[in-house]
């Protein structure tokens, strides 16, 4: 390694490299549990429908693998409760 | 109307993922909803050349299951909010797709965008012949070289025999877009000639796209070549196709990046 690697511009050809090696840690671990998305899923739907009522297609589930670890993201839309609808459910 | 576009081959290592996610970008740059579809099960790589390999989530098996909606396997792309891609899997198998899934599928995806460019697999089985059987347009990507011409000849035939199109007796748009053209080599001789190839194929030609450094370059990054560089050489031939697809008559040429003088004297040859 010479003064000149420091002064080289830094190539696409590094970029390529660093992305492979974070993909293909995040693939390597990923393959053992394919469906792991799905089953956190359902799990985290189950609890919350204890409490709230969901429809499933407003959930929207974000994944953004990061070196080390992932960020999972859940968002969840559900209605607010009327006052109507709060005091049904009490009458009820 | 929504179109259905399918890039195809037969041989692998020709081009299709760089030209989907080129097409795609493309489309997209010109005010298209657009979405690219990977059909590589098991070897998806279009969300890397996109650069949303990390954020997958859901895949296009997940939705022909029924394990996932449509809408929550989409991964928009950060850069061009009308373009999204819809991934492979890459834990399955192209078995796991069924007819039915991507028939309701496309159907869906018909609905919500202008233009779907399919991305096939290499080969002429089962996950080729799903990635072409809804198209209305197909792109067959060729390289100047004898077995990249035989087998776009195989596609091509396949092209006319198993897609709806075809099974209903009406007819598939076809187009070539040769991909690696070097014009230098050609002029010496040591290459398939344009016109030899379309005499061969007979199909009409879409665009030229030259060997360039910067197709390399914008895989490394994550970045389609138009989106990338959009003044580079292949980017323009892209450009162009894409407004020949919209129905534009755009005289065919094939672009060249002027080197400047210090890049060429700066510019090393690989050892």
């Amino acid at each position: 390694m010479s003064v000149l690697t420091f002064l080289k511009p830094r190539g696409s050809g590094s970029v390529a490299r660093e992305r492979l090696q974070l993909i293909l840690a995040h693939e390597r671990s990923e393959t053992s549990r394919p469906d792991l998305v799905i089953t956190l899923r359902e799990e985290i739907l189950a609890v919350i429908a204890k409490h709230i009522e969901v429809e499933r297609d407003k959930v929207q589930i974000t994944l953004e693998r990061g070196e080390g670890v992932s960020t999972l993201g859940v968002d969840i839309e559900f209605p607010v409760e009327t006052a109507k609808a709060a005091k049904k459910r009490a009458t009820a | 109307m929504a179109k259905v576009l399918c890039v195809t081959s037969g041989k692998g290592g020709v081009g299709k993922t760089t030209t989907t996610a080129a097409l795609g970008a493309a489309l997209a740059q010109a005010g298209e909803k657009v979405c690219v579809v990977d059909f590589d099960v098991g070897l998806r790589n279009l969300d890397l050349i996109m650069g949303a390999e990390r954020r997958v989530v859901y895949d296009l098996i997940n939705v022909t299951n029924g394990d996932a909606k449509l809408p929550q396997a989409l991964i928009r792309d950060k850069r061009l909010e009308n373009l999204s891609l819809l991934p492979a899997s890459q834990t399955r198998d192209k078995d796991a797709l069924t007819d039915e899934g991507v028939e309701r599928v496309m159907g869906e995806l018909r609905e919500k965008f202008d233009w779907i460019v399919c991305d096939s697999p290499a080969g002429i089985e089962r996950g080729a012949q799903l990635a072409m059987r809804h198209a209305d347009v197909a792109v067959v990507v060729t390289n100047p070289e004898v077995s990249s011409v035989r087998d776009s000849d195989r596609i091509i035939g396949l092209l006319d025999s198993k897609t709806v199109r075809a099974e209903k007796g009406d007819s598939i748009e076809k187009h070539l877009i040769l991909t690696r053209f070097d014009p230098a080599r050609a002029d010496r001789g040591d290459m398939l000639k344009v016109d030899d190839v379309l005499e061969i194929l007979s199909i009409p030609l879409l665009a030229i796209i030259p060997e360039s450094l910067e197709v390399l370059r914008a895989s490394n990054l994550g970045c389609p070549v138009t989106l990338n560089n959009p003044l580079c050489a292949p980017a323009r031939a892209y450009a162009d196709a894409v407004r020949r697809l919209k129905g534009e008559t755009v005289p065919m040429s094939i672009p060249t990046d002027r080197k400047s003088l210090i890049n060429k004297l700066f510019t090393r040859r690989a050892a």
